[in-house]
């Protein structure tokens, strides 16, 4: 053996040598440079998978919801919203969800929440409800008519409009979508049967507007006022403003 | 005679040692993946146990963009455009044959009507999200193995290791990664990985408000997942390039690319 390693020829010792210390540094860089946990179970650094699940959760899901707001999912659950989860509408409520009191989701009450899903675009599906937002009741927001949680078209008043289709289209998209015919009219029972011998009231004073619009009336704020005793004195209301369809603001 | 057998037995064993430093360890380590087996990450989760996967029906989708939306919340994906792990998109196909596409700002804050100055034929929406293939390219191409395909299906981003070489975004064919700006690593849909091990769905399912996603199994007999691919006609996106993609669409226009 001492003579078979004698007869090596010193070129190829040296080569060798050189071999091994290169495969020696080769292993020791890459011990050094790979992470420890790195093959473990995949191509790919074991601790990785920890990392990724370490963020924190944002959306508490529907289960988690229920837990406390049984009441409004048992309402929601037999509606056509039963598929929308809460978070949907009232953002991500995770941090809610842990602490209830500190942090409250949400409830979006503005009229540019509902469009994103309800406005027409020819792109939606056949017979998903949309609305073209620009005439559907302008500038009121969606909860004064439909309830999120139990969405339903407001009823129309079918006797009326039977007759005054144009009247009720037109109302429709006023700032008075939401007052009834019989708050202005009051209507006898026999004008259906007998509708011109039999006429509804029509309001004619000025104080009958003036119950909603002048400055001192009980109404809900933002309802455009007017001091009944200054503005245009000469002129019944509906003599410049057509109730059916007033004025925007 | 006893000493020449010793040194034989020497270089024999030698020998051996040789051999067996340069085996990969994955070969001789049975009592290592036994216990891979019983891995158990998070709470209560054995990623041995599943094998995720979703399906997007393309009829039920309104373009809402609350999917988009929920993804940049959860993920905390940088809200400029450009960075997106899921996405809708709006197809228009005119009667000429014209086909337009278009993704305002990921549909993040849902689409606008717009004018239309030729008839449509047809018109749809389609979300798109990281197909999770089952033979990814952006994994093959990685040159340092930061990204990876988990026991469970999920193709991940190990954003610590990654290099930022964006050979990844290169090679997906879905557009499905972004670099990210702050970390300037690779970036992309994690099946919302941390809520799966806890229990939840992706935060786009969570969120779609017609069920338009649906997640679930692929390998059980009875899941979500199953059942979509069993009552719809499936199809995926690029099948041709046999990447096998796990995101399945139902009701797919031949137009969707």
């Amino acid at each position: 053996m001492k003579n078979f390693l004698k007869e090596i020829p010193e070129q190829v010792t040296r080569i060798v040598f050189l071999l091994i210390v290169f495969i020696a540094a080769f292993l020791f860089i890459r011990s050094n440079l790979v992470p420890e946990d790195f093959g473990k179970t995949g191509h790919y650094r074991f601790s990785a998978i920890d990392e990724i699940i370490s963020v924190d959760i944002k959306y508490a899901g529907q289960d988690v919801c229920n837990e406390c707001h049984d009441d409004i999912v048992v309402v929601k659950d037999s509606s056509y919203h039963h598929n929308v989860t809460c978070e949907v509408c009232h953002g991500a409520a995770a941090i809610h969800a842990d602490d209830p009191v500190e942090f409250t989701p949400t409830a979006p009450r503005e009229r540019n929440i509902c469009p994103q899903c309800h406005e027409y675009l020819p792109s939606r599906p056949t017979g998903f409800p949309q609305i073209i937002s620009a005439s559907h009741n302008p500038l009121k927001p969606c909860i004064t008519c439909h309830n999120p949680h139990d969405p339903v078209p407001p009823e129309t008043p079918k006797e009326c409009s039977a007759c005054h289709k144009e009247i009720s289209s037109t109302k429709s998209i006023s700032h008075h979508a939401l007052i009834p015919c019989t708050k202005c009219h009051s209507v006898p029972e026999k004008h259906r049967l007998d509708p011109r011998e039999y006429l509804p009231t029509k309001p004619g004073s000025r104080e009958f507007c003036g119950q909603c619009h002048s400055e001192d009336a009980d109404s809900e704020p933002g309802i455009p006022r007017i001091d009944l005793e200054t503005h245009e004195t000469k002129y019944v209301c509906w003599q410049c403003h057509y109730p059916h369809l007033p004025e925007a603001k | 005679m006893e000493n020449e057998n010793n040194r034989r037995n020497f270089l024999r064993k030698s020998l051996y040692a040789m051999i067996l430093a340069f085996i990969p360890p994955s070969f001789i380590s049975g009592e290592k993946s036994k216990k891979v087996v019983e891995w158990i990450i998070g709470e209560n989760y054995n990623p041995y146990d599943h094998y995720w996967s979703m399906g997007i029906d393309i009829n039920k989708c309104i373009g809402c963009g609350r999917c988009a939306d929920a993804c940049k919340t959860e993920n905390d994906v940088p809200r400029e455009p450009f960075f997106f792990r899921t996405w809708v998109e709006r197809y228009r196909i005119y009667q000429d044959g014209d086909v337009q596409i278009d993704s305002p700002n990921g549909a993040v804050n849902g689409f606008e009507k717009g004018t239309e100055s030729k008839n449509i034929e047809r018109s749809f929406f389609v979300p798109k999200i990281c197909n999770h293939c089952d033979n990814p390219p952006c994994v093959q191409v990685c040159p340092v193995g930061a990204t990876f395909k988990s026991e469970d299906g999920v193709i991940l981003v190990d954003k610590n290791y990654c290099i930022g070489c964006r050979y990844c975004i290169q090679a997906c064919p879905y557009g499905a990664r972004y670099l990210h700006p702050e970390t300037r690593t690779a970036d992309k849909c994690t099946f919302c990985y941390h809520r799966l091990v806890q229990g939840k769905l992706p935060a786009c399912v969570e969120t779609c408000p017609t069920q338009a996603r649906i997640f679930g199994e692929l390998k059980k007999k009875a899941s979500p997942l199953e059942r979509f691919r069993r009552m719809n006609k499936i199809n995926v996106l690029k099948p041709a390039l046999n990447t096998e993609p796990k995101v399945y669409y139902a009701n797919l226009d031949m137009e969707v690319k």
